[in-house]
């Protein structure tokens, strides 16, 4: 077997590296601060001189996200990211993306809010990306990292996942994550998909040039009679329920014999994973769930939890508390759920989520 | 009356192949159906019904896609020039075209429009300007004249109110990526004609990679302008032109 490939890189690069990496078609993204280097590492390594990859910066979010439309709409992997207000931007293009039913990958390295907010790491875009992220009832598929090597890994799994759903996908990062340097195992340069693959797999829908051999293929979310919208909006439901069955993925630690569960994703999660060895060493049976997808939410294994006996779900987030409303809805009053978390741009430390944890679960009898 | 049989030696004109069978909701009069017949005359002529990816705006010709026989992407309100410079990027060889009306192209998709044309991107706009938001029920567009009634300038358009029209035509021409800006009419014959040989030297452009064109038309809208087909050409005439005069604003070519 040849030898592994490790670097030591920034989870933005890691980024760029993964997308080539994985043939990825084509890149369109606008500056912002903390993922900038995402497409800075891309114009470095010109990978339209190797792998044919296209690499374009857009004159703003609006402008990239539509670039990832035209080229979803014609069966090329594509991909953006971008920063919490830059996301905002793109909030409409996610629609259409997921109206017209358009496999591609948007990086959201998030950042403070509300409003132009802070550069500094937050977690306070998870209803804006679990919750449809625009308008009309949809849902993306969003995966978070907690790792410099979770943000290459997910490049390929948020790829293929959109691909097998026809819908957008999205790499909930944040700045920690975006920003920190890790060693990274880089995957092996795969192929970008031949024009005459595309047409193949993608021949039912794809607007890539009508062939002699089918029907004009046109790729819109327009359809103005209600009784066929209807059922547009019922196929879309199936395959998020499809989702929900097939594609939750999450990760515990110490959870078998846990009295009290700690939730949180990314970043947090890496922080929380540190308390429960604090926890731990203090003779607490604390354990900690991390949801690695956040849609589709791992809501039967939070419920399964609360069912053997889980005192107490602690969801703690760089945020006033949003992920804490699905922990609610999958624990169903069956337990107490509370809301730990750090705005802002702050970060919270180990011992401040044990003492939340303390304070409002195992003391507040 | 006695039945007329259509044979090869009288037929004098037909349907373009590419033009479907599928029923225009175009109001009678409008130019939007004159002008998609010359684009898809145009594919045809080509050879490039195969190769072409058409990307249609919101707006009255939101469903260019159901009546011009190639693959089609709708785009988001102003977009489409985004969308056009990652489809053709992307299939280098392919002919893209987007198809918008001024409010698309010259209100809400303005950023798009200019830095597609500003890159240079290798596409071609097709730019139907009537003054008027058609699909919405005639409100005030962009490009709508001064003095001119409107759903939202009731009392006429006044620049202190609803500020001034402008020609993004003019604007383009400007930028170093553009090789073909144009302004046609569909309102007479001759016009057409000459409106189909601007469209056909835009794809010409486009395919040879000569940078970014635009073919305005300025259109009637008939139900927008609540005025008889007739004098809604007159009135286009009378009014439009003086202030959206016809020709080649800039051909790089030409100029060489």
């Amino acid at each position: 077997m040849a030898e592994k490939e490790v670097k030591l890189m920034k989870g933005n690069e890691v980024i760029a590296h993964a997308a080539i990496r994985y043939g990825c078609d084509g890149y369109f993204g606008y500056p912002i601060t903390p993922q900038s280097e995402v497409m800075e590492t891309l114009m470095e390594l010109k990978p339209w001189e190797t792998t044919g990859m296209t690499v374009l910066q857009a004159e703003s979010e609006i402008s990239s996200i539509n670039m990832v439309y035209g080229g979803a709409a014609t069966g090329k992997r594509v991909m953006t990211s971008s920063s919490s207000p830059g996301i905002s931007l793109m909030s409409e293009g996610m629609s259409y993306l997921a109206g017209a039913e358009l496999p591609c990958l948007v990086v959201n390295c998030q950042r403070g809010g509300p409003g132009l907010g802070t550069i500094q790491p937050s977690q306070g875009d998870y209803f804006q990306a679990c919750k449809g992220g625009g308008h009309g009832d949809f849902h993306m598929i969003v995966l978070a990292p907690n790792s410099v090597q979770e943000m290459h890994d997910f490049v390929a799994d948020g790829f293929d996942l959109a691909f097998k759903y026809r819908n957008p996908a999205m790499i909930l990062a944040d700045g920690a994550i975006g920003q920190m340097m890790e060693k990274v195992v880089l995957a092996p340069q795969r192929p970008r998909h031949t024009n005459e693959e595309i047409a193949e797999e993608c021949k039912a829908w794809a607007a890539c040039g009508k062939s002699a051999d089918r029907e004009r293929n046109v790729v819109t979310s327009l359809e103005l009679k209600s009784e066929v919208m209807e059922q547009i909006n019922l196929r879309l439901q199936a395959k998020y329920k499809a989702l929900e069955e097939n594609e939750v993925r999450y990760e515990t630690i110490d959870c078998d014999d846990a009295d009290y569960v700690i939730v949180a994703f990314g970043s947090s999660a890496r922080i929380c994973s540190a308390t429960v060895e604090m926890a731990r060493a203090e003779g607490l049976k604390v354990g900690l769930l991390r949801p690695i997808t956040l849609y589709p939410f791992p809501k039967k294994a939070i419920a399964d939890l609360a069912k053997r006996g889980v005192k107490g779900f602690l969801s703690a987030e760089l945020n006033a508390g949003q992920m804490v409303e699905d922990v609610r809805l999958a624990v169903n009053g069956t337990a107490p759920v509370a809301h730990y978390g750090r705005q802002g741009g702050m970060m919270f430390a180990p011992d401040e989520v044990l003492n939340a944890l303390k304070e409002k679960l195992i003391n507040n009898k | 009356m006695a039945e007329v049989e259509i044979k090869k030696e009288n037929l004098v004109y037909e349907k373009p192949k590419l033009i479907t069978d599928n029923v225009m909701h175009y109001c009678p009069g409008c130019s939007h159906g004159t002008v998609h017949k010359l684009v898809a005359e145009v594919i045809d002529e080509l050879g490039m019904s195969d190769k072409t990816i058409g990307i249609s705006p919101v707006g009255c010709s939101v469903f260019a896609y159901n009546y011009i026989d190639i693959d089609w992407v709708e785009a988001a309100h102003g977009r489409a020039l985004a969308v056009a410079t990652a489809v053709k990027r992307l299939h280098p060889e392919k002919m893209v075209f987007t198809y918008q009306g001024d409010g698309d192209l010259s209100a809400i998709g303005t950023a798009e429009s200019i830095h597609a044309a500003a890159r240079g991107e290798n596409v071609v706009a097709i730019y139907i300007n009537n003054a008027i938001y058609g699909m919405t029920g005639g409100q005030m567009a962009p490009t709508t004249l001064l003095g001119m009634k409107t759903a939202t300038t009731p009392y006429g358009r006044d620049p202190r109110l609803n500020g001034y029209p402008y020609k993004i035509a003019e604007m383009m021409a400007h930028l170093d990526g553009t090789t073909y800006i144009t302004r046609q009419s569909v309102h007479t014959p001759a016009n057409v004609r000459k409106t189909k040989k601007a469209i056909r030297k835009a794809f010409e452009n486009a395919l040879a990679g000569n940078g970014f064109s635009l073919v305005e038309v300025v259109a009637t809208c008939n139900s927008g302008w609540k005025q008889s087909p007739v004098a809604s050409n007159q009135w286009l005439e009378q009014n439009m032109l003086p202030f959206y005069p016809l020709g080649d604003i800039k051909d790089v070519k030409k100029e060489d």
